[in-house]
């Protein structure tokens, strides 16, 4: 077994897990040390996987798939065995627009403040100034997540917005210098530009899709096969870091650990926030509290569902302009490995769910799950239209999809 | 043959295109700005754009070349998928290259290997500077220390250094370190 893995990161607060495994000594337990390989662009984090100087990275999750499929560089299967958290992101609007689409002081329903939206999107359009928003990367999650909301309020991206890359420590500066109207990003970069009142704080992804995969622990395919062992370790030791991280007595010492020059380099203070589900919407307001607007744990947050991945492919469909596949929906479906997560958790004492697939979006309320190990019960799942992903039709989904 | 270097540190763009500029028949634009990039990269039109891996703005540039149809020509990281050597060795050195498909391999590869060289050199330069800057740091600490034994004590010169020496024998450190020592104590005692 290998026992040192370098793994890829890019300073956001939801690379937490590997950087508190290795801090909190979970990774030693488990016969592993992590060196933590900090990059300042997705391109770099997976140039660095695909060439062999990290084993592994936190990465955006629709970026494994694009990568799997051999969209925009050359194909190389990787393997997603481990989902490093749900959601976790917000939509940060300059604050001139925030005024104009969503209440003061509070997170707005996302179907009036999409409706909104599409006024000043219209408005926009007529004076030749088309709204853009930024998203941190293509094949992110933040791309498809603000895509979905803006398409279900009739607000068709591309056509009636604009929507760009933008790298997330750029992203109070393109507020504030109005090259982009919004952002979605990961903390704490939207808390950054709320502090300079560059913008304000709309909505939390989460509010569109209530359990949006967001950043996944990835790995070459040949990688995993030929370093299974350490892999499974490290799920493990990703797990008990799981553990630490939602509990309310570390939060003080985990934010301090993620602020240092090496993971995050910020404030930890802004960091605390985001750990503990606090928003601050605007400079100068009190913070509100949003429950699981970051999502690490419960409910085997991190079991990598197979439905998780299809749904990313059929978002890739739906806006690359691609027409669907069945061959690749079936490679897209194999980048999550929940084989790999069952094995390495077995007779422990984690929930091991016992299927691999679900239907997402159709839980409102809470519903104990049949499991092959342990107990759990699932709570609201829900995308905020009221559409429900069925993963054993995906062609019947996208026809749904406006 | 239109290359641009995109790199926000300009000192190692000019090291790069001072490398590339032994090569005939090539135009060198460097762009060190990230604001406008993408309108600098359009007006440029470059068939190949090298980029340090430590730039941020890299997804920003993949995702224009993956939806421009400004040049109308689809462009590829590197440009022959079985070089995987080259590449390995540029993401070694910490740059990443974009070439324009169509542009011939036999073309693409010296210039690669000369970008890889030059920032290899570019980063032997930069530890040697960060050395260098630590020795002279290092040697006005020991100065700095040894005044301050001169003024408190009254040594003469060869004997202030004698004992920072002595000292730092006997605790097995560096005469640096307890230079170090000496400023902080003096400092606390304010007597700057």
């Amino acid at each position: 077994m290998k026992t040192e893995m370098n793994i890829g990161f890019l300073p956001l607060v939801d690379a937490c897990l590997p950087i508190l495994a290795q801090e909190h000594g979970f990774a030693e337990e488990e016969g592993l040390t992590l060196r933590l390989v900090k990059d300042v662009s997705w391109a770099t984090v997976l140039d660095r996987l695909l060439y062999g100087h990290s084993d592994a990275a936190h990465l955006v999750a629709p970026l494994a798939i694009a990568t799997t499929l051999g969209r925009g560089r050359p194909a190389q299967p990787l393997s997603v065995p481990f989902v490093l958290g749900l959601n976790g992101n917000a939509i940060t609007m300059r604050p001139e627009i925030a005024a104009r689409v969503s209440p003061p002081g509070r997170l707005g329903d996302p179907a009036i403040v999409g409706a909104a939206l599409a006024e000043v999107a219209r408005q926009r359009i007529e004076a030749g100034k088309p709204l853009r928003f930024g998203v941190v990367h293509r094949y992110s999650s933040h791309n498809y997540m603000m895509r979905y909301w803006l398409a279900a309020c009739g607000i068709r991206p591309d056509r009636d917005v604009e929507i760009t890359t933008v790298p997330p420590p750029f992203c109070a500066d393109a507020l504030a210098a109005g090259e982009v109207d919004a952002i979605c990003v990961g903390e704490p970069w939207n808390s950054v530009a709320v502090e300079r009142g560059a913008g304000v704080i709309v909505l939390a992804t989460a509010q569109i899709w209530r359990r949006g995969v967001e950043k996944v622990l990835a790995l070459r395919e040949p990688v995993l096969e030929q370093q299974r062992g350490s892999v499974e370790a490290l799920i493990r030791a990703l797990r008990k870091a799981g553990a630490h991280f939602v509990d309310p007595e570390n939060w003080n010492a985990n934010a301090a650990i993620l602020a240092r020059p090496q993971y995050l380099d910020g404030d930890a203070r802004l960091i605390r926030r985001a750990i503990s589900d606090r928003l601050l919407m605007a400079r100068g307001q009190d913070t509100v509290h949003f429950a699981d607007f970051m999502f690490q744990y419960r409910e085997a947050a991190n079991f990598p569902w197979v439905s998780q991945a299809q749904w990313f492919y059929t978002q890739m469909v739906r806006w690359d302009g691609i027409p669907f596949d069945p061959e690749e929906a079936q490679q897209a479906a194999r980048v999550f490995r929940p084989d790999v997560y069952r094995s390495a958790l077995a007779g422990t004492g984690e929930p091991l769910p016992g299927a691999s697939s679900k239907v997402e979006g159709s839980l409102s309320g809470p519903l104990a799950v049949s499991m092959q190990q342990g107990d759990m019960t699932m709570t609201n799942n829900r995308f905020f239209d009221g559409l429900v992903f069925d993963p054993a039709d995906l062609p019947g989904y996208l026809a749904k999809l406006p | 043959m239109r290359i641009a270097i995109v790199d926000e540190s300009p000192a190692r763009a000019s090291v790069i295109q001072e490398g590339l500029a032994e090569l005939d028949d090539c135009e060198i634009f460097v762009v060190s700005d990230r604001n406008g990039l993408l309108a600098r990269i359009t007006e440029i039109a470059p068939d190949i754009v090298l980029m340090d891996l430590g730039n941020p703005s890299r997804d920003v540039l993949e995702e224009y070349f993956a939806v421009s149809r400004v040049l109308d020509r689809p462009i590829a990281m590197f440009v022959d998928e079985s070089d995987e050597e080259s590449i390995a060795a540029s993401v070694e050195a910490g740059v990443s290259a974009y070439v324009v498909d169509g542009l011939a391999a036999n073309r693409i590869r010296p210039l690669l290997d000369l970008a890889v060289r030059r920032f290899r050199a570019f980063a032997r330069l930069q530890s040697d500077l960060a050395e260098a800057r630590g020795q002279l740091a290092e040697r006005e600490a020991v100065d700095k220390a040894k005044r301050i034994l001169m003024d408190s004590r009254g040594l003469p010169e060869p004997e202030a250094y004698g004992e920072l020496r002595r000292t730092a024998m006997n605790q097995g450190r560096r005469i640096a370190d307890i230079a170090e020592a000496v400023i902080t104590a003096h400092e606390l005692m304010g007597k700057t």
